[in-house]
């Protein structure tokens, strides 16, 4: 005991001393490595579409993303779709769409996975806040399930509107119905909720109800929308983006957009922002960094939550 | 105070965006320097496209990054696209790296990049020391004095900005590839490139993490070289060739120290995963605050100091 108060000791002499060095002592110390964790347990939540738990605390809020490192194979950033701070839980959800990502949905409970972050700005919510509408496309309704876990939890009445090409592409209507929230769907085929796109149902919504904050993710089209549909409500608005990234720290600017990084600045960005920015919506970077239109960007499979 | 010249290049103050860092996007280059940067580098671009090494490729350690990046890059066109805005957009000069997989790529890139009068560089920076590609390209050229000089010698034919050669701290002899560097017609040396390379495993997955396995080593664990790297450079060139200190540059302190060594110009890197895209501005605010308490008024009276006996 006594040595760990003297090597504890120490630290603060070392935090001391950083503090005169640069602004943010612990930073000079932090290690950012994958952390190998077991996984606790795999759901399903649709045919190709399963959700990954670990058991680490975790500090994460909405809309921050960790970099999953499949030892040997790739690492992918992958946002936070579920955290349970009472059970020190969090979970991904992952979908097949190239060779990563079909080995991370074979992956079993006991299966090794690295995990480093969270990482990247956050949705913001406050406890003013009386209702939100979240509306998500495809996978893009990962963040936005954590998101409504926690404004339920601030007593704020969560929308949930999901939507995708079929019924069986739609994610979280049960765990977000069981957790309150007013879960509203659209399919373009019509086989679940509203036929049609989740634009659709947002604006017959807020041609009856009242929102404080939309917040959305999924394909930027879709989000251009909403931001679009916001604005003529005067209503503030967050969206989530993606970007092909490296090093998820700010310092490679392969997440470029505009002159802002996705893994730092972003992936939560309020409307004003993303006004400001040219790219979004029309184009994205590749592997080699050449700035391409999102229709190519999509060709090559680099996107990790917008296929629908 | 802080104003420095790179033979005819004017900077406001001595910090330099090192390449690979935010030097994808042209848009990224131009922020750092509103941000402050006294120059920009690109990331090296070549005359072939080249996606890199697939991830994980950036990690930190206790004392510093890793990286094996990989030498990503558009095919010039597009890398030629980027500079012109960059070129119409930025307030500080603009350095352009390079590489290639020998002499005659290299000379080629930095035709095409210097060629049309109206997006030219101030400057060429020739990456002959990037340690993360040897599986492809064999042993960084800067590891040997011929190579250098005929890599040198080849860009500096072709190109009509000024040459920058970079160099790599992985060498028993630095001053002996300086020398050939600058017999090759160098106008400036960027020491240094990064450390190693090293390796990190990681015990649970008893594996290399990084995907290349190795990477170099930058951040602060590596300023001590880099500071010996300068002042070596500087006493084998006497001080007649404008040296972009590089390596773990973090604070001021660090910047004041690595040009008493010899250098002219601070290449900052990793310092920004440290301090953030504010960090040219800290950096040059510590280092006015040392000199305006230790009663140097330009960084002249700084520059090679530490060689007075």
């Amino acid at each position: 005991m006594k040595n760990d108060d003297a090597e504890a000791r120490a630290d603060e002499n070392i935090e001391e001393m950083m503090k005169h060095l640069v602004k943010d002592p612990l930073k000079l110390l932090a290690v950012e490595q994958p952390d190998v964790l077991k996984i606790h347990s795999v759901y399903q939540e649709n045919p190709g579409f399963n959700t990954i738990l670990f058991e680490k605390e975790i500090n994460a809020k909405p809309g921050q993303f960790v970099n999953v490192w499949i030892p040997g194979i790739d690492e992918k950033p992958i946002s936070i779709s579920f955290v349970d701070r009472e059970n020190r839980l969090f979970g991904i959800t992952v979908f097949e769409t190239g060779r990563c990502s079909r080995i991370l949905c074979s992956m079993k409970k006991g299966g090794m996975l690295g995990i480093r972050g969270p990482y990247g700005n956050p949705f913001t919510i406050s406890k003013k806040m009386k209702r939100i509408a979240l509306v998500g496309g495809g996978c893009g309704a990962a963040p936005l399930s954590f998101l409504a876990d926690c404004a339920i939890a601030e007593g704020i009445e969560v929308y949930f509107i999901v939507g995708a090409k079929t019924k069986d592409k739609l994610l979280y209507i049960d765990r977000m119905k069981k957790r309150g929230a007013y879960v509203l769907a659209a399919t373009e085929d019509g086989s679940m909720g509203a036929k049609g796109f989740t634009t659709d149902v947002l604006r017959q919504l807020l041609n009856t109800d009242k929102v404080d904050m939309i917040y959305a993710c999924g394909p930027e089209i879709m989000m251009q929308k909403v931001i679009g549909i916001a604005d003529e409500h005067n209503l503030p608005c967050q969206i989530s983006m993606e970007r092909y990234m490296k090093c998820g720290l700010g310092v490679c600017g392969q997440c470029a957009c505009d002159d802002r990084l996705v893994c730092k600045d972003g992936p939560a960005f309020e409307k004003e922002e993303v006004k400001t920015m040219g790219d979004f919506g029309k184009y994205a970077r590749l592997k080699t960094g050449k700035k391409v239109g999102l229709k190519e960007y999509y060709t090559h499979g680099l996107n990790k939550q917008t296929a629908q | 105070m802080l104003g420095v010249s790179l033979k005819n290049i004017r900077l406001s103050n001595p910090t330099v965006l090192a390449s690979g860092i935010l030097g994808v996007a042209g848009e990224t280059l131009v922020r750092a320097a509103k941000n402050g940067a006294g120059a920009i580098t690109t990331k090296s671009i070549g005359i072939h496209p080249r996606e890199g090494h697939p991830n994980p490729c950036i990690l930190t350690h206790k004392h510093g990054l890793i990286n094996a990046v990989g030498l990503c890059h558009p095919a010039i066109e597009d890398s030629l696209k980027e500079i012109e805005y960059i070129l119409q957009n930025s307030p500080s000069p603009l350095i352009v790296s390079i590489h290639g997989k020998d002499a005659e790529e290299f000379a080629q890139a930095a035709r095409m990049i210097t060629q049309p009068a109206s997006v030219r560089p101030a400057a060429v920076e020739v990456n002959i020391s990037c340690p993360n590609v040897q599986d492809e390209f064999g042993k960084p050229f800067a590891s040997d004095p011929i190579l250098t000089k005929k890599i040198i010698s080849a860009v500096k034919n072709t190109s009509r900005a000024p040459v920058i050669a970079k160099l790599s701290p992985n060498v028993p002899n630095i001053k002996e590839i300086a020398r050939a560097a600058v017999n090759g017609g160098a106008d400036m040396i960027t020491a240094i490139n990064t450390l190693g390379p090293g390796m990190i495993i990681n015990l649970k997955a008893a594996k290399p993490i990084l995907s290349n396995k190795s990477g170099g080593i930058s951040g602060p664990c590596i300023k001590p070289i880099a500071v010996r790297c300068v002042y070596d450079i500087y006493e084998e060139t006497k001080g007649k060739i404008p040296i972009i200190g590089t390596g773990g540059i973090t604070t001021g302190e660090d910047a004041i120290e690595i040009i008493m060594a010899g250098a002219s110009a601070v290449g900052i890197g990793s310092g920004i995963y440290y301090r953030g895209i504010g960090i040219f501005k800290k950096v040059c605010r510590e280092m006015e605050g040392f000199m305006i308490k230790n009663g140097y008024r330009d960084l002249d009276e700084i520059r090679g100091i530490a060689h007075e006996k």
